[in-house]
This record gives structure tokens, sequence and C-alpha cells, in this order.
């Protein structure tokens, strides 16, 4: 069961059209980037997949989506700013285990420290942040990922590493992955296909 | 550069950090509050009885705070009348406040129709003067201090509901309170984990700000005759009576009593400012 944005509209207020009438289907163990200008929409665009907006025009299928309200959503987004995706006022372990309680195997895999646990969000950098942003939204329930510029902020080592354990884990759980990046090299190397945005 | 140094400078006057002066701080201010507290316990009501012997005294050792011209012990009549003001006060102001943080989650989480609903009681609360209704309110129940006290929570919700609904409502739209949605979590587990929380502050600065406000208004209502009954040591009270002998050089009736107030409210903001230091986690490193 792909998740497919059919025929999409969205504008803010009366704005231009950022995209109209544009469709995209993301299958289940699938990496599709998204490359596109800035402010071309590409974020927007990953609002409505993700359910965070509604379509104004269009819609977004996903099958068995009424299934889960109340529970996990399928559909989880990493967003550019991990620093605004955490409570500032939570330490990082409830902020990782508020979905689900991520294992050890994992936690290490994304090079999350056990001290870096017990600190609160202005203690740590926004690479670390994000890494516990990718722990909490890979919960056993998510089917299909969009990572908004999710390594942006990275070096060039610790994103190969992240990127590396990404494509391990979608893989073997063939969770459907939305890469939306400028970075064209980064999308050419690890998307099996490649959306044009403008 | 001047920042650094300013930290620098902060933390080494008197070999103090703010944290340690925060903790001492709020222990001095609860000392104040508990010493009135416990102070009108000890203090019994010996010192409120009319005693026309010793009438219009100035300060002395045996009349600490003088006495008035029915003979009663001023130092008595303060620090009852300040146990009972802070009762007062902390009562309305604390039933207003959970009043207050209620309403305002209930309107930022339970969607369009209930926020509709309390928008609109919010209004009504607040186009009618407080005084109007804190009477109305203290009428119906008979007046005295549960009168009072119940008007007072009654009435002084509204302003600071409308500020937490704002506040909560610009929280929900927060990226990581949207996560938490799509995490699955229910509208009563984010307004308890994520929302109030970050209203703590804005709770305890409407707390103190309220409890000055109850206090006179506590006083007002009392001056009216639907408080409580004259005899009875309310700060408000003493204030009042006061005026009329302040011309005859009678000072004591009006500086101790004021300066007891002033004390109490100063220390409940000390209180409230330090508290709110500790419990924000950015702060931390002070």
């Amino acid at each position: 069961m792909p998740l497919e944005g059919s025929q999409l509209g969205w504008r803010y207020a009366d704005g231009p059209w950022l995209f109209n009438d544009f469709s995209i289907a993301l299958n289940p163990g699938e990496v599709v980037g998204l490359v596109g200008p800035s402010g071309s929409g590409k974020t927007s665009l990953g609002r409505l997949l993700s359910g965070y907006m509604k379509p104004i025009t269009g819609k977004v299928i996903l099958s068995g989506d009424e299934l889960h309200k109340g529970s996990c959503h399928p559909v989880q987004m990493i967003f550019q700013h991990p620093e605004r995706a955490v409570n500032p006022r939570w330490r990082l372990s409830k902020t990782v285990t508020e979905g689900w309680s991520p294992d050890e195997a994992l936690l290490e895999a994304l090079g999350i420290q056990k001290h870096w646990l017990q600190r609160y969000p202005n203690e740590l950098s926004g690479g670390e942040l994000q890494r516990c942003c990718i722990a909490r939204a890979l919960g056993p329930e998510t089917k299909f990922l969009i990572a908004d510029e999710m390594t942006t902020m990275l070096d060039a080592i610790t994103q190969a590493q992240i990127w590396h354990t990404m494509l391990d884990i979608v893989h073997t759980r063939q969770i459907g992955l939305l890469v939306i990046s400028h970075d064209h090299a980064l999308v050419n190397k690890i998307c099996g296909r490649t959306v044009n945005f403008a | 550069m001047s920042q650094l140094a300013a930290v620098h400078q902060r933390k080494t006057r008197n070999g103090w950090n703010v944290r340690k002066r925060a903790y001492f701080s709020a222990a001095g201010a609860a000392l104040l509050l508990a010493a009135i507290g416990i102070g009108s316990w000890l203090l019994g009501s010996a010192g409120l009885s009319v005693q026309l012997d010793n009438r219009n005294l100035p300060p002395t050792l045996a009349h600490l705070f003088g006495t008035d011209w029915l003979g009663r012990d001023m130092l008595s009549r303060t620090v009852k009348g300040l146990a009972l003001s802070i009762q007062v006060g902390m009562l309305g102001a604390a039933c207003s406040v959970i009043i207050a943080a209620v309403m305002g989650l209930m309107a930022a989480t339970l969607g369009k129709t209930a926020d509709r609903i309390i928008t609109w009681l919010i209004d009504v609360f607040l186009s009618v003067p407080h005084l109007v209704m804190l009477i109305l309110i203290a009428f119906v129940c008979g007046g005295g201090l549960k009168g009072v006290a119940i008007g007072i929570m009654l009435t002084h919700w509204p302003s600071l509901a409308r500020l937490i609904r704002a506040e909560a409502l610009q929280l929900m739209s927060a990226e990581y309170v949207l996560v938490s949605r799509k995490l699955g979590k229910s509208s009563y587990w984010v307004a308890t984990r994520h929302l109030a929380p970050h209203l703590l502050p804005q709770l305890l600065v409407g707390f103190l700000l309220l409890f000055p406000h109850a206090v006179l208004h506590e006083a007002a209502v009392t001056f009216l005759g639907l408080g409580m009954s004259p005899h009875q040591p309310a700060i408000g009270i003493i204030l009042s009576e006061s005026m009329r002998y302040l011309s005859t050089g009678m000072w004591w009736l009006a500086v101790f009593p004021g300066l007891g107030l002033l004390a109490t409210v100063r220390a409940f903001d000390k209180l409230g400012h330090y508290l709110r230091q500790l419990v924000d986690p950015r702060n931390a490193h002070l």
C-alpha cells in the first residue's frame, strides 16, 4: 500500500499557488528524493503528505489511514530544525521515548550516547538533537518517513553515518522514505528515484 | 565578552551565584509568611479586646506597634490582619488560577466549539465590573470570609484565562506538540505533559498579580459592609479606619500595618520570581 498524494494543491492565504495538480507516490521500501529551489514548497508538500496540513485541492491517500486515530500515525516527518521539534522542558530520554521505546542497538546505530538522554535540549547541539528526533520517529508503526532536510546541519562524516543507518533500517523494515533536500549529490547517491520539484 | 564578564561578576559577588541567592531569598520569604501565620496563632485574641486604659499609646516595649483609639494592641491586629489577608488572597488567587488554567487549556485543546463557548464566557465575565460581580456573589453567599473568597475566585479568573488560552494556542502549533499528536497522544496527554509545564511561569505570575488584587478587593467589599464583620482585624479595615486618626498624629495606626502589607506582597513577589527562575531549565547554568 503506497502513500499517494494525488493532484495536490497548496498556497498560503491568497498568494500564488506553490504547486497545483501535483501527484506523487511513495512505495514501501522505496527511497525517493525530492529536490527543488528554496521556497518552491517542498516542506509544505512534506507536511501535506504526513498529515500536518490538509491539502487545499486533491487528497493524500493511505490505506487504513482512518484506523490510526489515537495511535501512532504511519507517516512520520523529521523536521529541518530539531531544536523546535523537541520540548525544551523535557530531558531527552522523555522525548525519545514519547511514542515508543527505542532499543539500545538503534540508539547506538544512530550514535546517540547514553548521557545525552539525561540532558535538556539546550545542552545538546542540533545534530545530536536530530538523531534523537530520528530515533523518536522510527516507531514500530512507522511505514513512511518524510525527511525534510534532515542532515543539513551535520558534517559530512556524520551525515554519511546517519544515512547508512537510515537506509539499513528502511530496507529491513520496508519503510518508504522521502528525502527532501537541496543537495543533489546526496539525493543522487541514496535515492532510487528523484522527483524534481519546481 | 561584556556579557561573559557580567555573568562572571554576578557569580562572584558575595561568592554567591544566582541559584544560591534564589534558594536563600525564597527561604526568607517563606519564613516571613510562615512567621505571620504562626504569629497570629500564638498571639491569641487577648490583644484584640478593648482596653480603654491603654488608648492611643505610641509604640512602646509593651505595645510594639502602639495601640488604637479603643486600646487594642496594634501588633496583634496587624499580624492577625495580615494572616487573614494572606488567607483570603491565597484562597481567592489560587482558585482563580486553577479555574483559569483549566479553562485556558480546555479552550486550546478541545476544539473550536469549546473554544468559542469559553471565549464567550470570558467576555461575559469581563463585561461586568469586578466589584459589582463581587458584591453580588458575596451578598448571595451571605457575606463573611466565605462570601468574599468565593466572590474573588469567581471574578478574577477571566483575564488570566484569556492569557493562558492565547499561550496554549500558540504552543499547540509548536512542532513538538504536532509531533506528539502524530505519535498518537490524546488532547489530555498533550495538555498535561506539554502545555501545562510551559504555562507554569505564567500561572505563577498570574497568581502573584491576583494576590494583591484579591486582598484589595477583600478590603473594598468589607468596607461596603458585605465582607468581614468590622471587629475582625482585616488589614483593609485597619487601614481605612486609621485614615480618620492620621490627622491627629497617630501615625503608627497606618505605618505598621501598611509596611506589613508591603512586606507580605513583596515576599510573595520574590518567592514567585525565584520559583520561576528555578523551575525553568533554561536557567540550569545559573
